[in-house]
């Protein structure tokens, strides 16, 4: 097998020593915190020519990371679950300085109650703060998709920091072969970071992040942020077009699986995304029309790419691996609200909320997902939200629920 | 031993030159700006201010700046992990030679005395520890007073705000003590601490002058007398800077490596005369007189200087 074995963890601090990044104030949680060992081992040794900070908690770590890359520093740095959230304030004010900085997630459920298993409650809290969003499934994902985050994210008619997420455990922890990218390649894809119209110096000041007096000025800058956020998806086209050809691996916005012929099909993210894969091929091999569609680009919402992947077919279901509560999946809404206008629009979605808290997506689960989803196509009614949690689970909550006292047996 | 002003011995020597320009949103008679003012005159230009939440937001609003320097408002609670940020990215790209010396800048935090005393006050701690060399400029008036004057940890015992009012049941108001962000400060050993007040301008101006010798954290709290919320006519700021001194109630001090100095020894009036200039301490004086609240903050002061002077 091509490449070398390595965690998602370590991918990502790869990611961040190929770009060769001028700074990374960092903060422990997990289970990102091997990513920020990496790089301070590096800093110290002087493989990286990069400052590493140890900060006293996420918000002031994504305050020195957004101050150095207003700065005119390339930063990186990386968190976690309760520490996003810590630093959630501070997302938005990095986004309006229009700092490009490149932030790893590694998804990890939310308290309470407290866990460190992953699911997407945590990144998509920081779905509407400016960062663009990018979610990988594999290793190989991980490392690549930090090179193409600086390329987009540092591009002038972009100029907004990125989030790569990538799972707790089932990617953080999980070696896979990973193919380095040789670092002169990585050279000619990711030009030096020489921003135009950030940086403090004393031959000329400006004031950053300054007070608006109304609305007028606050609706400017924020849209110019919106249009910015759109204008990354032609930007990371370009991306990946000079990313294939100098490294031979393509990444679009969404990728399809086996989509071709496929009258129902699967939406997912992340590498719970492979175990989808599987459940297609076993499903085709039973003759069964089913295909994948991943979405790897999360902000800018790729819309096009999801409408024209997804129009004609039967059913859709969308597997959210988190729960917005007296809602549902929030990636659910999303899909549906693009396919509304779509005069060949699926005639049902279906929404399944799996995987929280880590918890397993076994093959019966995704099996019951294509089955009652090819029900739900047939009968043109759409289902959910449908909480994935198999008797066997059931069985053993309830035998928790006796050991706490809360139930009789 | 007398503490002896060497750059600052009169008031001919402060630098004429204007960094922070008038004209801004703030309240007539701050007492924090004029603090600003003269610091800048110490601290020239070539300045980048990292701002937190609090009145001085108000400095730079779109499309105006008061500033000769730069500016970055950051947020309440991490104006000095914004300036360890834009310190280290200047370090990182002269070194790397992308940025020229002569294009550094000093990076000096504002923050007023909720975001200082409080929710600020783990960020200042890890910036201190981190020995980051940078400037901390708190404008203190003893409260949340962007917001319209609640109580925060720097208001004193018997001052009244919006959210500690005086009642039958607290007739002096405000209950705690003021916290001791100085003490806090010290205890972290920066190379350098002062308290200034805008009234003793030779004082201040020698402070930061002092503070200028020192490679790391150098912290400045500065009385910030207000009259929008300690309730007083703006022209008297100077009079209640004054007697916050005088009374002995605000001491003016430095501490170098942790080594405290006063730098002023105050002849000590009565705190009744600084009290009754104010609105906030009105209720200790009417409808019924507060002797025991007005002792109370009398003898707090004594036992401050009697352990200052041994």
């Amino acid at each position: 097998m091509e490449g070398e074995m390595m965690t998602g963890n370590l991918a990502a601090a790869w990611g961040a020593r190929l770009v060769d990044v001028d700074y990374v104030p960092a903060f422990p949680i997990t289970p990102q915190t091997e990513i920020v060992e990496a790089l301070a081992k590096w800093c110290e040794s002087g493989a990286m020519a990069a400052r590493f900070v140890t900060m006293d908690s996420e918000h002031s770590m994504m305050t020195a990371a957004g101050a150095a890359a207003a700065t005119g520093a390339r930063v990186f740095t990386a968190t976690s679950s309760q520490g996003l959230l810590y630093a959630l304030e501070v997302l938005y004010s990095v986004s309006g300085w229009r700092a490009p900085l490149v932030l790893v997630n590694v998804s990890r459920a939310l308290a309470a109650p407290i866990t460190l298993e992953p699911d997407h409650n945590d990144v998509l809290a920081a779905r509407d703060c400016g960062f663009l969003q990018i979610h990988a499934e594999t290793c190989q994902e991980v490392l690549d998709s930090i090179l193409m985050a600086y390329r987009i994210a540092e591009d002038e008619r972009v100029m907004l920091p990125v989030i790569v997420n990538l799972d707790g455990f089932y990617l953080s922890f999980t070696r896979e072969p990973v193919i380095m990218p040789d670092p002169e390649q990585v050279k000619r894809f990711l030009p030096p970071f020489r921003p135009a119209h950030l940086g403090f110096k004393a031959s000329s000041p400006h004031a950053l992040g300054v007070a608006v007096l109304s609305g007028t000025p606050y609706s400017y800058f924020r849209h110019q942020m919106h249009l910015a956020a759109i204008n990354a998806l032609d930007v990371h086209r370009e991306a990946a077009a000079a990313f294939e050809q100098l490294f031979g691996r393509r990444y679009d916005v969404v990728e399809g699986y086996r989509l071709d012929d496929a009258e129902d099909v699967l939406v997912m993210t992340n590498a719970f995304a492979s175990k989808g894969k599987v459940a297609v091929d076993v499903a085709r091999a039973e003759g069964k029309r089913v295909g994948l569609l991943r979405l790897r680009m999360i902000r800018p919402w790729p819309a096009d790419a999801i409408r024209h992947a997804l129009q004609g077919r039967r059913a859709v279901a969308v597997l959210d691996q988190n729960l917005s509560p007296g809602q549902g999946g929030i990636l659910f809404q999303e899909v549906a609200a693009c396919l509304y206008h779509e005069a060949l629009r699926p005639r049902a979605l279906c929404s399944f909320i799996g995987g929280l808290g880590g918890k397993n997506l076994s093959e019966g689960e995704l099996r019951a997902i294509f089955e009652q989803t090819a029900e739900a196509g047939v009968q043109g009614k759409g289902i959910g939200p449908v909480l994935l949690y198999t008797e066997a689970e059931h069985r053993e909550m309830v035998q928790l629920q006796v050991l706490a006292g809360g139930l009789k047996s | 031993m007398t503490w002896q002003r060497e750059t600052f011995k009169k008031i001919k020597q402060i630098p004429r030159e204007e960094h922070v320009l008038p004209g801004t949103a703030l309240c007539a008679g701050c007492g924090g700006l004029e603090a600003l003012r003269l610091a800048a005159k110490v601290l020239g230009g070539d300045v980048v201010y990292v701002n937190a939440a609090g009145c001085f937001t108000m400095l730079a609003a779109y499309p105006f700046t008061p500033f000769k320097g730069s500016w970055l408002y950051t947020t309440m609670g991490s104006a000095p992990a914004g300036a360890q940020g834009v310190r280290d990215a200047l370090d990182v790209l002269i070194a790397k030679g992308r940025l020229p010396k002569e294009e550094d800048l000093k990076v000096v935090v504002l923050g007023g005395d909720g975001s200082t005393y409080d929710i600020a006050l783990s960020s200042t701690s890890g910036a201190i520890t981190r020995k980051l060399d940078f400037y901390y400029f708190c404008y203190d008036n003893e409260a949340y007073g962007n917001t319209g004057m609640q109580l925060s940890p720097a208001t004193p015992y018997g001052a009244r705000t919006t959210t500690s009012p005086c009642s039958l049941q607290h007739p002096a108001g405000t209950t705690q003590e003021k916290k001791d962000i100085f003490e806090i400060w010290r205890a972290h050993k920066p190379p350098y601490i002062a308290t200034v007040a805008p009234r003793y301008p030779l004082d201040l101006e020698e402070k930061f002058a002092r503070a200028s010798k020192f490679t790391g954290p150098k912290l400045f709290l500065a009385l910030s007398a207000c009259p929008t919320g300690w309730l007083y006519d703006p022209g008297e700021t100077p009079e209640v800077a004054k007697l916050a001194v005088e009374t002995g109630l605000w001491p003016l001090k430095e501490a170098i490596d942790g080594q405290v100095t006063h730098t002023y020894i105050p002849k000590r009036k009565p705190v009744e005369e600084y009290l009754k200039l104010q609105g906030r301490f009105r209720h200790l004086f009417e409808p019924i007189r507060q002797d025991e609240a007005i002792r109370h903050i009398q003898a707090r002061v004594d036992d401050y200087w009697k352990q200052v002077n041994g």
